[in-house]
């Protein structure tokens, strides 16, 4: 292992470009959202679903992005329940 | 070859070729091996072989049967690769050891009958125990013992099955059984101990991060889909799979979520992952064995990956704590570049093996209408995305920099991870290739527009939350610490209520030898009393006093026997 000093910079090392990471993907879901807006119009797509509650408007995106929020916060809940020390076992 | 050979026997009888080569030899060994077993497997086509009568039981060797054949096909290829990866190892314990556990679960897969299935059975779990106790550290060795008692358990309990399920049907064939009573129940239990359900999945990871960087590589692959390959031999269309299946999508990506070591990390993923194929044996019907086959062939693949690039940074820098690590992709571009496809096929990505798998699954639970099955499933999609998609290769190769600078893994291991990375796409660019391995008939079709736009969708604003979370600073740091699990019950309180009644054990024994010891001085000193120095019984008569007792005894004995013998003897 070396000391990291005058090696050279990485493009990821500037906070503006993790800022335009973000974006990309802020984009990248507009995107995806395309097909269920479009739907709306009933213009090109067509789901094939299983069930009824799959056609709710941006149904996947929604519940994605609230299921991960819901994971993440949950496991911090229990986290204040389940932490010890690394060496609880030993 | 030998006709009808059980592919295993190439690799077990192989490892013992082992001890006696070294250098290039040995590397040429190790990879032959497994492309023999493959080329065994493809020779022999389907049927059955090795049949023998031993002790009135119907021994049946080798049996290849398409669903057999998908299991043993991926198991060989995870030799390959597994040996690949470990090439540069100087073990000639852990080459050993990894050929007799990845052959004798090949073995167990092409197993006909059951009493060939136990013997295999109880081979991986007695060989896979020194893949964890090659690290020689206490940690390791406590882990494997803990490891080892859990896996012969289940071996135990399988034979106490097999025993029961014989006097009631008078077979051992290993074929559809369904859970009917006692004896189908404990098969079962056996088959969920390694196929690590819900509280009965610790010892997985427990054991796995401790194993050698090259050990929990070969870990991963063969002990828990061997079990989930039985569990769709023998009990397709088992209901209480289905909630058992789900339960084990969810449970463990929470503690996933808070994990700090990432291989730790990655067998809590891998613990949700056989939860899908669970549900799909539950479901039983042709898609959805289908799925569950597919998925675990795409499973091995992305999963080996994944525990492939994490050993390849614990063997350049020595640790593997999230918290440690960051800033990787600096030093191991290359390695993070597979890291990522591992992580886009778990997370199961258009043009990845996870989402021509994992969908069938999927579907086959709509097809049924469970509707609380399909919800859990997804939920556990996105949180597939959280643990292994993103926290594994974020907090690893990106998040902050570390100042970790290490060289690149070693070219053993790359090729080995290019191998892995190569299944992982093909399977997902060409799913026709693996769906004509599949046991039954593949319909499924995966590329449609539909499939492609609601995954994206559900992915990608999973990733969007990760990056919401972390911009706002909502997401939980990764810190050092051991999190509770269901093995705290027998690790805390069952031990401390074994050492208790040890203890007990031990006063009460104290006790009986306390008393013991009072009735032998006891003794000693009634005795002391009598026949002790002058004591009564210890006094010397003199010979003729002894020569009139003697006399007197003999003529007690002739007037008795006389008139006894007067009598006619009775006949």
């Amino acid at each position: 292992m070396s000391k990291p000093d005058d090696e050279k910079k990485y493009w990821l090392d500037d906070p503006k470009n993790i800022d335009k990471v973000f974006y990309t993907i802020l984009v990248l879901c507009a995107l995806v959202s395309v097909p269920d807006i479009l739907s709306l119009f009933n213009i090109l797509y067509h789901k094939h679903v299983e069930f009824e509650f799959e056609n709710i408007f941006e149904f996947y995106s929604l519940y994605g992005l609230v299921c991960y929020v819901g994971l993440v916060l949950i496991a911090k809940k229990l986290r204040k329940v389940l932490m010890r020390d690394e060496d609880y076992y030993d | 070859m030998i006709e009808g050979l059980n592919p295993g026997f190439i690799l077990i009888f192989g490892a013992l070729l082992v001890p006696i080569t070294s250098g290039i030899i040995r590397s040429i060994l190790l990879l032959t091996l497994p492309v023999l077993a493959l080329t065994q497997i493809y020779t022999l086509g389907l049927g059955t072989w090795g049949h023998y009568e031993f002790l009135g039981l119907s021994i049946e060797l080798t049996r290849i049967d398409p669903l057999a054949r998908i299991f043993g096909t991926v198991f060989c290829l995870a030799s390959f690769m597994g040996m690949i990866y470990a090439l540069h190892v100087k073990d000639t314990i852990q080459h050993f050891v990894a050929l007799i556990y990845m052959g004798s679960a090949i073995g167990a897969v092409f197993a006909g009958d059951m009493i060939t299935l136990f013997v295999f059975w109880e081979l991986t779990a007695i060989s896979s125990v020194f893949l964890i106790w090659a690290s020689r550290t206490e940690r390791a060795y406590k882990a494997g013992m803990r490891y080892l008692i859990i896996q012969v358990s289940s071996g135990v309990i399988l034979l106490g099955g097999i025993i029961l399920y014989y006097q009631e049907t008078g077979s051992i064939a290993f074929n559809y059984i369904g859970l009917t009573g006692l004896a189908s129940g404990l098969i079962l239990l056996a088959f969920g101990i390694k196929s690590a359900f819900p509280f009965l999945h610790n010892w997985m990871q427990d054991a796995y991060p401790e194993a050698t960087v090259t050990g929990t590589v070969i870990l991963s692959a063969f002990t828990t889909k061997l079990a989930i390959y039985t569990l769709a031999r023998a009990f397709p269309g088992t209901d209480i799979l289905i909630p058992i299946g789900a339960a084990m999508t969810v449970y463990p990506i929470f503690f996933a979520v808070l994990e700090n070591d990432l291989r730790r990390v990655l067998a809590y993923s891998l613990n949700n992952q056989l939860g899908y194929m669970v549900v799909g044996v539950g479901i039983g019907t042709e898609l959805a064995i289908n799925g569950t086959a597919a998925h675990a062939f795409a499973h091995i693949m992305y999963k080996s990956l994944l525990f492939m690039s994490m050993g390849a940074v614990l063997f350049r820098t020595g640790t593997i704590k999230a918290s440690e690590l960051g800033g990787l992709y600096k030093s191991m571009p290359v390695t993070m570049v597979f890291c990522i496809i591992g992580a886009m096929s778990i997370a199961a990505f258009p043009l990845t093996g996870g989402f021509v798998s994992k969908a069938m699954i999927q579907s086959a639970a709509a097809d049924g209408g469970m509707v609380v099955i399909w919800l859990i499933m997804l939920f556990a999609s996105a949180g597939v995305m959280d643990h292994s998609g993103i926290k594994v290769p974020f907090f690893t190769f990106f998040a902050h920099d570390s100042g970790i600078r290490v060289k690149e893994a070693p070219m053993n291991m790359l090729f080995a991870m290019g191998f892995a990375a190569f299944f992982c796409i093909g399977i997902g660019v060409f799913p026709g290739l693996l769906y004509e391995l599949l046991p039954y008939e593949p319909t499924y079709k995966p590329y449609t527009a539909g499939h492609v736009i609601t995954s994206l969708q559900l992915l990608l604003f999973a990733v969007l939350a990760f990056a919401l979370l972390m911009r706002y600073k909502i997401y939980p740091p990764e810190l050092r610490s051991t999190n509770l699990d269901f093995d705290w019950f027998y690790r805390v309180p069952l031990k401390w209520l074994a050492l208790a009644i040890g203890r007990l054990i031990l006063v009460i024994w104290n006790w009986f030898l306390g008393i013991a010891n009072d009735i032998v001085y006891s003794i000693i000193n009634t005795t002391e009393k009598t026949h002790g120095d002058g004591k009564v019984l210890a006094r010397t008569t003199s010979s003729s006093t002894a020569v009139m007792i003697i006399v007197a005894v003999l003529g007690f004995v002739v007037v008795f026997f006389y008139r006894f013998l007067q009598q006619p003897l009775p006949m």
